[in-house]
Parts: C-alpha cells; sequence; structure tokens
C-alpha cells in the first residue's frame, strides 16, 4: 500500500463560491477516503423563531439561502397555512407555482455557469450568467428584488402580476429558449466535455436511495423523485414529467438539470394559459396551533420545513432539512475513487449550496 | 477612473451569507456588468489580492478563516464589506451563532448596503475602496496583524476550532 496523504479542499477554494471543507484522503492521485466538515456558515436562524413573530419570520425562512430564497418562504409559509387551515386563494397558488419556476430557472443557470467555470469552460459560464440576467429582470419586474424576492406572506402574495406582464413574460422565455437550446447543445454534445464527464463519479441507483440523495442528484441515478409530483401550489393542475436519466454519472446529473430548464419554462406556460382571475391575498388573524411538515421540491431536491406552533404569536420549532444537507453522504461516496483533479467537478455536480445546508 | 495606477485584484470569502450577496458579486463578473473592463479579477488566492471582499457575518468558525486571508493579504489592502449581514449582522444579528459585523474582527474600509446588495451598490463599493486603496499606496499606510487569542482565551476554545 502507498502511502496516504491529506489534502484540505475549502473553506476557501477558487471553484467554491461558498465555503465547504472537505479533507480528501489521496493514495497517489487517488481519492480513498473523505471527510467533510460543515459549519462556516452556521447562523443558528431556526431559534430565532422565539423572537420573530410567525408573519414576521417569513423574511427569515426567505434568507435561508439566497438562490432558493422563494421556494423556502413558500414551503413555510404553505406550512403554516396548512396548520392554520387557510383556503388560499386559486390565483396565489398559480404565481407562486410561475415563481418557484422561475426561481429554478435561475438556480439552474447559475449552476450551469459556475460548473462550467469550475472545469474552465469560461465561455459557457459567461452566456448562462448572460442569459440569467434576463430571469432576474423579470424576477425584479414582478416582485421588486432580483435574488430575494420578499413576495411571499402567509395568506398569499403580495403582488399580482398583469395579464399583459404574464404575456410578456411567455415571450421573453420563448426567446430565452432558442438560446438555451444553443447553450446546452453545446454543452451536452462537446466531446472534451463528454469526455470529463461520462463515467466519472458514478452513483449507482440503490447507493442514492440508500444514501438518501434527493432532487437532480437522485434523478440522475435513475430515482423519479420529484415531490412537484404531489401537487402543491398548482403543480397538482399542470401536466409535466420529472427528468431522470439512469446512468448516475456525472453527466447523467448535468443533463437532468439542462433539461428541467426547460421543463421550468413549460411549466410557467401552462401556468400562464390555466391562472384564474380572482385576489391575491387574504385575512389572517390568529396564530397556528399545530404542527405540519411542508415539503417542496426545491433547484437541489426536497426540502422539508416542521413547523410546531401552540396557538401563540411565536412558533415553538421551526426545523429545516434542505438538500444540499442530504446530498452531502451521497457525495462522499461518488468521491471515493475518484482522481485528486476531478474532485472540483464532482462536488458540483451535486450542485451544493452551503448556505442552506448549515442555515 | 483616471487615478488608477494599476488592475485591483479582489478576493472574496462567504462568511456566513445566505448566498444572496454572493451571487450578486458573481453577477459583477458576468457580462451584464463585467467589472473585468476596469482590470478587476476575482481571485482565490489572498496574496494576489488587494481587495478583500466579505459576505455575511462573523460566526465562530470562520473567524479564523478570515483572519487567515486579511493577514495573507500584502499591504496595502481594503475590506469592503459586502451585504447588510456583513455591515452589522442583518436580520441574523440575534441568531446565537452571529457574533456582527465584519469590523468586529478586522477594520473595514467600504460598507456596502442591502439585502441582497445589488451589483450596482457593489460595484460602487470597489470603486469607492479603489480610492482608499490609492490613498493607503501613497502615504504607506500598513494594516495591522490581526489576532483574536484573547476571544478563545475567554472562551476556552480548544486548538484548531470552535466549541
Amino acid at each position: 500500500m502507498s502511502k496516504q496523504i491529506t489534502i484540505p479542499f475549502g473553506p476557501q477554494h477558487p471553484v467554491l463560491p461558498e465555503p465547504l471543507h472537505l479533507d480528501l484522503v489521496l493514495e497517489d492521485e487517488k481519492v480513498v477516503d473523505v471527510i467533510p466538515t460543515i459549519g462556516y456558515v452556521h447562523r443558528g436562524l431556526e431559534k430565532l423563531v422565539e423572537k420573530r413573530e410567525y408573519t414576521e419570520y417569513v423574511f427569515i425562512a426567505e434568507r435561508i439561502c439566497g438562490i432558493c430564497s422563494f421556494i423556502h418562504s413558500q414551503t413555510y409559509v404553505q406550512g403554516i397555512e396548512q396548520i392554520m387551515g387557510l383556503e388560499i386563494p386559486e390565483r396565489t397558488q398559480y404565481l407562486r407555482t410561475i415563481w418557484s419556476e422561475y426561481s429554478r430557472l435561475h438556480s439552474h443557470l447559475l449552476w450551469l455557469g459556475c460548473f462550467a467555470d469550475s472545469m474552465g469552460f469560461e465561455s459557457v459560464f459567461m452566456n448562462a450568467w448572460r442569459l440569467r440576467e434576463h430571469i432576474l429582470d423579470d424576477l425584479e419586474a414582478t416582485t421588486g428584488g432580483r435574488v430575494i424576492q420578499g413576495v411571499c406572506k402567509v395568506g398569499g402574495v403580495r403582488r399580482d402580476i398583469s395579464p399583459e406582464k404574464l404575456d410578456e413574460m411567455v415571450k421573453g422565455l420563448k426567446g430565452i429558449e432558442h438560446q438555451l437550446q444553443d447553450l446546452t447543445n453545446v454543452f451536452l454534445h462537446d466531446s472534451s466535455i463528454q469526455h470529463r464527464l461520462k463515467g466519472i463519479g458514478v452513483l449507482s441507483k440503490e447507493d442514492a436511495y440508500y444514501f438518501g440523495a434527493v432532487g437532480p442528484t437522485a434523478r440522475g441515478s435513475g430515482l423519479a423523485i420529484d415531490i412537484r409530483e404531489t401537487g402543491y401550489a398548482a403543480f397538482g393542475k399542470i401536466n409535466f414529467k420529472p427528468v431522470v436519466e439512469y446512468d448516475g454519472d456525472c453527466y447523467a446529473r448535468c443533463a437532468v438539470r439542462a433539461k428541467e430548464m426547460f421543463t421550468s419554462i413549460d411549466i410557467i406556460e401552462q401556468c400562464v394559459k390555466k391562472i384564474p382571475d380572482g385576489p391575491v391575498d387574504m385575512k389572517v388573524t390568529g396564530a397556528p396551533d399545530g404542527e405540519y411538515l411542508s415539503r417542496a421540491e426545491q433547484p437541489r431536491g426536497e426540502v422539508i420545513h416542521y413547523i410546531k406552533g401552540n396557538g401563540k404569536k411565536n412558533l415553538v420549532r421551526h426545523r429545516v432539512r434542505t438538500p444540499t444537507f442530504t446530498n452531502i453522504p451521497p457525495l462522499v461516496t461518488l468521491l471515493k475513487g475518484c482522481e485528486l483533479a476531478d474532485v472540483p467537478v464532482i462536488v458540483l455536480t451535486i450542485d451544493p449550496c452551503i448556505g442552506c445546508a448549515e442555515r | 477612473m483616471t487615478y488608477l495606477a494599476k488592475s485591483p485584484w479582489i478576493i472574496h470569502y462567504d462568511a456566513s451569507s445566505c448566498n444572496g450577496c454572493d451571487i450578486e458579486i458573481l453577477a459583477c463578473l458576468t457580462p451584464m456588468y463585467d467589472v473585468e473592463r476596469f482590470g478587476i479579477i476575482n481571485t482565490g488566492n489572498p496574496k494576489h489580492a488587494d481587495i478583500f471582499v466579505v459576505t455575511g457575518s462573523i460566526n465562530e468558525a470562520n473567524r479564523e478563516v478570515i483572519q487567515n486571508i486579511y493577514n495573507q493579504i500584502p499591504d496595502p489592502k481594503v475590506v469592503v464589506a459586502v451585504g447588510i449581514c456583513a455591515c452589522s449582522g442583518g436580520v441574523f444579528r440575534e441568531c446565537y451563532n452571529v457574533a456582527g459585523g465584519i469590523d468586529k474582527l478586522i477594520p473595514v474600509d467600504v460598507y456596502v448596503p442591502g439585502c441582497a446588495a445589488r451589483p450596482e451598490s457593489i460595484i460602487d463599493g470597489i470603486v469607492t475602496a479603489l480610492g482608499v486603496l490609492e490613498e493607503k499606496r501613497k502615504n504607506h499606510i500598513s494594516s495591522p496583524m490581526v489576532t483574536d487569542h484573547d476571544h478563545k482565551a475567554h472562551h476556552k476554545h480548544a486548538q484548531g476550532g470552535a466549541q
């Protein structure tokens, strides 16, 4: 047996915008063991429920993560609304669906850019982020915020979108769709990219299930887990199929995300066709009494918000289980046996979001 | 920008930010805002950097990382605190693992407000930092070495991390 050496990866590392620390145990160039350390971004925001009223806490819940911000606030308010038994106006559900798909688009484009950058494909990085600005412009025009939207509230949403704006958004997405097609086409069919991704970092279907992978990491290994299929918000009235790939390697996980962007555009188009007229919010009185496990599909996978109230303005407990946290054990499995030079690429194929994972 | 004597390189560290400000900093580098036209490059090596951009606030785990990066940047150096969390702690100021703004640990020269800070304000902050950097370069102002031995002794930390 050759000598083992340990190489620290992170917390401050050029390919990681966020601090994740991995101790890589190497034998020559092969990674034989990985010891993850988290906690660099831990804030302890779950305990803030004791200091903020449940309506104010939406702002904190939204700031769990700046990338999946809208979906966090949506999941939280859905939980509260379920406990309080509120019948939310239909239009609100559609608006929330539209915004959550916009968030998914912006997150996947962000990932595509960062991922391309991690393997040295600078032009895809720049082009992905250029397209992402169109999505952010629409988000800003309709909600008022680029990355933190602040539009969800208990009992509805703060802003309505006019029918003209909805049509304009669909037209804009049609324009982006062509460019996105070009971009993903280059990215998925380029021979050097295939060479770097195919057969690298393979996660078998059994391992994915056993280690609790969620989202595109699970779907890339052939597990068709998509919480949107449970039909929260307006997803129950929308016709869509989760994207599943079966190879379980880096390429499969990338292909899932690339194809999901088109699914998102399709969902937004269907929502705009079906959205009913009506109010977008309702008056809420009282406070939640009871507990609920609220689930939603984030760009990175399933997020769970556990909410418990006792009829007072402050909740008793709020607990979040984020997709990146559950994707860390699968990541450790994938990294074992790979080469050191592939580590940044493999880490980014699970699309780590440390702000979420550590809260 | 006529006073710009060199291309300032930045190093970015995400202290305990929610990512909102981090992705806005990355957005500054991409075609819409494109700060590289001013010669500003995001580097991963503290020894290459002139401007230290920090997002998010201090917590027990990242104190040492921030100090390490700060101490390794050669003089003259400027610190830009991006976003309200880096300025004061923001919405998380009352969390148990948030010690407050970055200025509790290292000297901060420019504060960029916002939650999340907009790319326009980040660029404005960096341009302001360029002026400070030039000032420091002219007057040969050197920055202090930062340590928090007192903090560690006070909280009885074990070697190498928070408890």
